[in-house]
This record gives C-alpha cells, sequence and structure tokens, in this order.
C-alpha cells in the first residue's frame, strides 16, 4: 500500500481498479449489471476530456497551466463545422484551419505568459475571455454543419473500440514519447521543474513554455474537432457546458502530476481521466444524484492530492 | 598585484586572465580594478568577507552579470559574456552553493540538460547514461549511478553530479562557490580529492572560501578581495593564516568576540530537558539558565537543528521531562517566551516583501498595538542601519536582515532564545553587532543556546559547549575549549577528519 501512494502513477491506477471492483460489485447489487458497453460508453465520454487533458499536461509539467482550452473547444467546434458547411470535400480545409486556429491561441497564450511575463492563470483567462466575447457576438446557438463522414469520427467503432478513443490513446502515447523521447520533453520537464536552473543551462526556457502551449492547445483543437463530429455541428457553449477548463486540470493533478511543474507525466493523466470517467458511470448506474456526484468527485480530487502531498512532505524533511 | 605564477619553471598555460574588472549596480560601485588569472591544474583560492565582491565578480565570470569595465581573456582570447550559456560554451563552469540541479530528473538528464544528445532526432538516453557513467567511473563515484534520481542523493553526491556536469561540458576553468558549506566533515575530504583529480586534468579551479583551512589545505594562490577592491594575490605556500585575516578584515583575528558571563552572572533555570527525545533525538539533558549562552556543536545531521526546533515546539519533543513547558507547537513555544532564530531567515525567520517594521511585529499578533515610536526603539537595539521601518526586507543585506529576525524576538521578552546559524551569510561588520546583541540578552537575563558550524564562532561566544552526535549528547565542555577537542568528540573518539 505504502510503495503504492509513494508513486502516484500507480497510485491512480490502483484507485482505477477498486473504483472499478467496488463500482461493479455496487451496481450488481442494484440489480444492474457493468458490460463491455459501459466500458466502451466510458471510453467514448472521456475521450475529449482525455486529450484536452493530456495537453493540459504539457502546460502543467512546464509550470504553466490553461484556463483557455473550454473556450477555445468550442470556437474550434464551430470553425471547423462553419468551414466544412456540410460538404464532404471540405474536411480537410476545416481540419487544417480549426488547428491552426488552435495553435496561434497557443501561441498567444504562450507569448503573453513568457514575453509579457504574466502569470498563466491570468494570462489564460484573460485569452479565454476574449474568446468568448468574440462567441458571443457571433453565435446566438449551434451553427454549421458537420457531414456525415465526418461524424465517423465520434460515432464509429472498430470492432467493440470507439475511433474516439483510438484517437485519445493516439493523442496520448504521442505525447506520452514526446516526453520521454524529445529534447522539448526533457526541457519541458526542466523548466517546469526550476526555470533558473533550466535557463543557466542553455535552455530557450521561453520556447519551451510557448511550444507546450501550442501543444497544449493543439489537442483542446483536437478535442474540439471531436466534439463537433458529435453534435454534428458547431455549438459556443460545448467547451463550457463540458467544463474542460478545470476539470482538465483536477485530472492531471489528480494523475499525479505537480500544479508547481516539472512532475508527472501522461500515464497518469490518463488513469486521473479514467478514474473520474468511472465514477461517473458508477454514480449513473445507480441512479445517484448528480450534486451528490460532484461531491463525491471534489472529495476524490481533493483527498489524492492531500495523498501526494504527504508522500512529497515526508521525503522531504 | 598581477603575476603570472612565473614561479612554475614549465610556465604553464594562462587559462583565464580577468584584468580591471570593474562593476557598478544603481550608481553603487561593487567592484573596482580586480585583476585574477589561473592557469591550467592550479587552484586559486578567492578569499573575502561576505559583501567583499566575490560572487559579483564570480557572476561576472559566469555571465550573468555583464563587468562595467575590464577585459576576460580565456586561453588568450578576449571574450565577453551576454548570457550563461555563452560563458558555458568558452568552458567555464560554475557549482553555486544552491545547485543547479533538477531533484525530479535523473543524474544523467541532469548532467546533460539543455545538450542532450539525439539519435534520428530523439533523445540518446543510452549515450548520455553511459558518458555520465564513464565520467562517475572517472571520479571514482560508485555510489550511484547516471539513472538515481537527484532528490535521493546527499548534498555531497549532488556536488559530484555538479562536477560531473562541468566535466562533461568540457570545462576548462571551474568555479566553485563555497563547496564546503553544506558538506559534513568526511565529505569535505572526498571533495578536496575530486578537486586534485580535476587539477590533474589540467582544470583551473577558482575556489571561492571563507573558510581559511581548505585554502591553505587546496590553494596554490590566494586572492585577497576586501569592499570590492582586490587587495592582493599571494603563494599560499608564503602567508599565514593571521596574515591573510589581516589583509580580508584590515584587523586581527581576536577581539572578535564580547567578554564572557562572570560565574555571577549566571542566573536561575529557564528551561531543564531530563531524558527528552523524539524521532531524532534521544535521552538529551540539558539545563538553560539565565544570562548563559550555550553553544551546540555537532556535525551536519547530529540533531543540532532538531534539538532547537525540539525546544522550540517546531518538531517537538515526544518522550522525557521538559520543564517548565514542554510545547506541542510553536505557539505555544512562543507562548512560553520561547524564540528561535532560524537558519535559513529568508525561508523560515522573515517575510520578504514585507516592511522592517512588518516583520519586527510578526510575533506581536495585534498589529497597530505597536507604535512607531516602539518600533523605533526596537531597531535601535538591534542597531539596525539605517533603521528605516518602511523598506521590504528582500532589500536589506543578509546582516540587516539577521537583525530584524532578532528585533522580531525581542517583542517577546523571549526567556528562552535560540540561535541556529545566527550569523550564516553575514558580513563582518553584522557578525559583531550580533555577537554583542546576543550578550547583552544574556545578560538582561535571557537562555541563549546557539548552534554554529563556525568552530571560532561558538568557542568564541559560549559560555560552555555541549556537543551532538547521532541525535544524543556526546558530551560537554567548557568555555574556551580547544576546535580539537569540539570536533573529537562530534566525530567520535577523535575520528575527524
Amino acid at each position: 500500500m505504502i510503495a503504492l501512494v509513494a508513486n502516484p502513477t500507480r497510485a491512480v491506477y490502483a484507485a482505477l481498479v477498486a473504483t472499478l471492483a467496488i463500482g461493479w460489485v455496487l451496481v450488481a447489487f442494484d440489480g444492474g449489471t457493468f458490460t463491455l458497453n459501459d466500458m466502451v460508453g466510458i471510453q467514448q465520454r472521456s475521450a475529449a476530456l482525455g486529450i484536452v487533458a493530456v495537453g493540459q499536461t504539457l502546460a502543467i509539467l512546464a509550470g504553466s497551466l490553461d484556463l483557455s482550452v473550454a473556450y477555445l473547444i468550442s470556437l474550434v467546434s464551430l470553425v471547423a463545422a462553419e468551414t466544412m458547411a456540410g460538404q464532404p470535400s471540405n474536411i480537410l480545409t476545416a481540419v487544417v484551419a480549426a488547428l491552426g486556429v488552435s495553435a496561434l491561441v497557443g501561441l498567444v497564450n504562450g507569448i503573453v505568459i513568457t514575453k509579457l511575463k504574466v502569470h498563466a492563470f491570468i494570462a489564460t483567462l484573460g485569452v479565454a475571455l476574449v474568446i468568448r466575447g468574440v462567441l458571443d457576438h457571433l453565435y446566438d446557438g449551434p451553427a454549421g454543419r458537420v457531414p456525415v463522414e465526418f461524424q465517423q469520427l465520434g460515432y464509429a467503432r472498430i470492432g467493440p473500440i470507439p475511433v474516439a478513443a483510438l484517437l485519445w490513446a493516439a493523442v496520448a502515447v504521442a505525447v506520452w514519447f514526446l516526453l520521454r523521447r524529445t529534447r522539448l520533453g526533457n526541457r519541458i520537464y526542466a523548466v517546469g521543474g526550476d526555470v533558473e536552473v533550466a535557463r543557466l543551462s542553455g535552455v530557450r526556457t521561453d520556447r519551451v513554455v510557448i511550444a507546450a502551449h501550442v501543444l497544449c492547445s493543439l489537442c483542446a483543437g483536437v478535442a474540439g474537432l471531436l466534439l463537433a463530429s458529435r453534435l454534428g455541428a458547431g455549438a459556443p457553449t460545448v467547451g463550457t457546458d463540458g467544463g474542460y477548463d478545470l476539470e482538465s486540470i483536477a485530472a492531471v493533478v489528480l494523475g499525479g502530476t505537480a500544479l508547481a511543474g516539472g512532475r508527472g507525466g501522461v500515464a497518469g493523466t490518463v488513469g486521473g481521466v479514467l478514474l473520474l470517467a468511472v465514477l461517473d458511470s458508477v454514480f449513473n448506474q445507480l441512479e445517484v444524484n448528480s450534486f451528490f456526484k460532484d461531491v463525491v468527485r471534489g472529495v476524490v480530487i481533493v483527498v489524492a492530492v492531500a495523498v501526494y502531498a504527504r508522500r512529497t512532505g515526508r521525503r522531504a524533511s | 598585484m598581477e603575476d603570472t605564477g612565473r614561479k612554475q619553471p614549465s610556465a604553464p598555460e594562462v587559462i583565464i586572465r580577468m584584468t580591471g574588472i570593474g562593476k557598478s549596480f544603481l550608481g553603487v560601485r561593487v567592484l573596482r580594478g580586480i585583476d585574477l588569472s589561473a592557469h591550467a591544474g592550479e587552484v586559486h583560492a578567492v578569499v573575502g568577507e561576505n559583501g567583499a565582491g566575490k560572487s559579483t565578480l564570480m557572476k561576472i565570470l559566469a555571465g550573468v552579470h555583464q563587468p562595467d569595465e575590464g577585459v576576460i581573456e580565456i586561453g588568450g582570447e578576449t571574450r565577453s559574456f551576454a548570457h550563461p550559456v555563452q560563458a558555458q560554451r568558452a568552458g567555464v563552469a560554475i557549482i553555486y552553493q544552491e545547485f543547479n540541479l533538477l531533484p525530479e530528473r535523473s543524474v544523467a538528464d541532469n548532467v546533460f540538460l539543455g545538450r542532450e544528445p539525439t539519435r534520428r532526432g530523439l533523445v540518446d538516453r543510452a549515450a548520455m547514461e553511459a558518458a555520465t557513467a564513464r565520467l562517475l567511473d572517472e571520479l571514482d563515484e560508485h555510489s550511484f549511478g547516471p539513472r538515481d534520481m537527484v532528490k535521493d542523493l546527499s548534498v555531497a553526491q549532488q556536488q559530484v553530479v555538479e562536477i560531473v556536469k562541468a566535466l562533461s561540458v568540457d570545462a576548462r576553468i571551474v568555479v566553485m562557490d563555497e563547496p564546503t558549506a553544506a558538506l559534513a566533515e568526511h565529505e569535505v575530504e572526498l571533495l578536496y580529492r575530486l578537486i586534485r583529480r580535476l587539477q590533474s586534468r589540467g582544470i583551473a579551479v577558482l575556489y571561492i572560501s571563507h573558510r581559511l583551512r581548505e585554502v591553505f589545505d587546496l590553494a596554490d594562490r590566494v586572492t585577497v578581495l576586501k569592499d570590492g577592491t582586490h587587495v592582493g594575490t599571494v603563494q599560499a605556500s608564503e602567508v599565514t593564516t593571521a596574515a591573510l585575516v589581516k589583509m580580508m578584515v584590515g584587523r586581527e583575528l581576536d577581539a572578535y568576540f564580547p567578554p564572557r558571563a562572570g560565574e555571577q552572572a549566571v542566573g536561575e533555570p529557564r528551561l531543564t530537558l531530563r531524558n527528552a527525545g523524539n524521532g531524532k533525538l534521544d535521552g538529551i539533558d540539558l539545563e538553560l539558565r539565565a544570562g548563559e549562552i550555550v553553544g551546540v556543536a555537532g556535525l551536519q545531521g547530529s540533531g543540532r537543528s532538531s534539538l532547537v526546533k525540539a525546544i522550540f515546539g517546531a518538531e517537538p519533543f515526544t518522550r522525557g521531562e521538559v520543564t517548565p513547558v514542554r510545547p506541542g507547537n510553536v505557539r505555544e513555544g512562543i507562548a512560553a517566551g520561547i524564540g528561535l532564530v532560524t537558519e535559513d531567515r529568508k525561508a523560515e525567520g522573515l517575510v520578504l516583501n514585507q516592511s522592517v517594521r512588518d516583520n519586527a511585529l510578526l510575533v506581536v499578533r495585534a498589529v497597530g498595538s505597536r507604535s512607531r515610536a516602539a518600533v523605533a526603539d526596537l531597531l535601535e537595539r538591534v542597531r539596525l542601519t539605517p533603521p528605516r521601518q518602511d523598506t521590504e526586507v528582500k532589500y536589506l543585506s543578509g546582516g540587516n536582515q539577521q537583525k530584524v529576525v532578532l528585533a522580531k524576538w525581542l517583542t517577546l521578552a523571549p526567556k528562552v532564545l535560540l540561535f541556529d546559524e545566527p550569523t550564516r551569510g553575514v558580513d563582518v561588520g553584522a557578525k559583531a553587532a550580533i555577537h554583542d546583541l546576543m550578550r547583552e540578552l544574556a545578560d538582561g537575563g535571557t537562555a541563549i543556546l546557539m548552534i554554529s558550524s563556525e568552530l571560532p564562532e561558538l568557542i568564541g561566544m559560549s559560555d560552555r559547549i555541549v556537543v551532538l552526535r547521532d541525535g544524543r549528547i556526546a558530551g560537554h565542555l567548557p568555555a574556551g575549549a580547544t576546535e580539537e577537542a569540539v570536533m573529537a568528540l562530534a566525530a567520535a573518539d577523535g575520528a575527524a577528519a
């Protein structure tokens, strides 16, 4: 047990397995069953959050964070759906436009944080408000139309596995690889761990933070595309309704990544997202009051971080 | 002043030569006309009081600051560094007191940070680890490997990582800033060995320290700085400690410390420990009496800091008898009239971005209950110069910061005041002022317990000395005990280095 807690990534997976087991028993007692379909549903629902959270992991590891992802997701869904306008031939253009917008927002976030030296919290909150203003001004409700072909992304399955889940897995593996095997990955850890140490070692720290933000926003863009394909249209509230900003940060932290940066990784984040999703499904099956659901999620996140803090505290002393 | 080691018959290559370096900050001149050179395989010590300009000079060499005047030549070429990385590329490696390492990353990651070798665009971990292992091997360091996390290493091991980092960039000049400050006695010996290895590889080592014993152990030449000027450069073999000290402070070594308490001055017991202990301490018997300064000696890790923290209530005793009170937490400690001047005043003693006044009133909860005049009195008592109440503490010198910490505790009229390294990072002038204040407090009836790693200070100040070893009291020594006697007790049966 101590060994489990000593490593947050392992801890979160242990919690995941435990929650699944307990959930299965509870649901069984309740007279229901927890089927393969439910498991698939979990993956499908968590894919969008998962992709955002993987991106958020990069920002947080670099010692930053991104509060603009939710509005960016809405914006991307609209850009994509309007560009597609129901025409399959426009899909490629739309995806490029959507990712271009995302990268641009990430670039702005990164530049405001590094060059104007605005704290990430305020910088990305400011960018979020700007995007919200634009959205509120231009849109009252859903707009654009996603062709059926593109909707496959949200609904199709390969065998039992939804394409959306595969997309999530692909993003997660790509980012994991980036963190483990590339210079950028190494430097994201370094900058998040100690900016001064990184700087004195010749790391161009600003570029690293900007790159982390561009990648984070690109992930949010991918999530926006996924949500547009599910809705069949773009919607100005799809990102905020999902609470992707705070939820993604919660998932990252739940996965054992230090909010101060420099410690953690994608594996933990994936576990964190799955844990939140499994809790959700269990409560859905049990038809628990949704307010109570929020209470439990809140408690889980706080307890998890408290446990990790105890661990690091003991190390330090 | 300039000499180029012409004593050596082979006339070794001069690797670094700094000439006429000057630097001002905000109109204040901190360095003027500094000359410094070092040749291959030389250890050149740079000594001087705090504030003499050692660290500024080092930071100029490191490319952190740019000099206003003067020339830096490396390998005969004039260089100027706009950024630390340029200095690094020119072969200058700096090992700061605060290590520049990432605790959450592996040794190899740290060594190659910013210069990760790649293969087909991907970080080549195998190559990084192999190269790190080879360097560790060359240094005869087998207690840890390239994959170990830095946070799991001891301070001495982390220092080795820094040295490996310097070797891996093929540094020709290694600057070490107070490298032994955080080392235990036996680790210093290992550091010496490492430095000699650097020497034998033809690296020039600039060794910044104020521990003269080390300077004499290691250095070929010594350069003395004082108040930002170059006092002189001498051959270590041709100078005595006393002469060096005179160059550094402009006066002889003694007359440093205020007179000790007389027999009659020592009064009633303020605090008595009987067989007290906790996770880190055991069987502590100790009596602190009014008017007395008790020194605590011991190696790093012997439980010195744990002892004061336990008395204060920050890491309370869990067993034994403590009279009159055994504080279970800091609030109880303060309520009982116990104050602690911590080892790390920046992190634990002061709120750096608040004013002198706010900091002085930190312990007195009711802010506003004390007038400006009362604070002015306090600041005068601790001899803060200038006694400005509204300056943010972070702008003060180390000595003045420490005086503010003292002012903070004076508001409590402490019965017992604990000092953990009271003059660390404090210049000589302020040091004397703090020593005087400590004695004054003792004369006023406060019982004082003082930890110091600087044995001359400990011996000079204390009315008696308690030596700790492995969390237990290893022995008691009277006033004026010798350094050797203290070390013998601290390091067990004369096994001291």
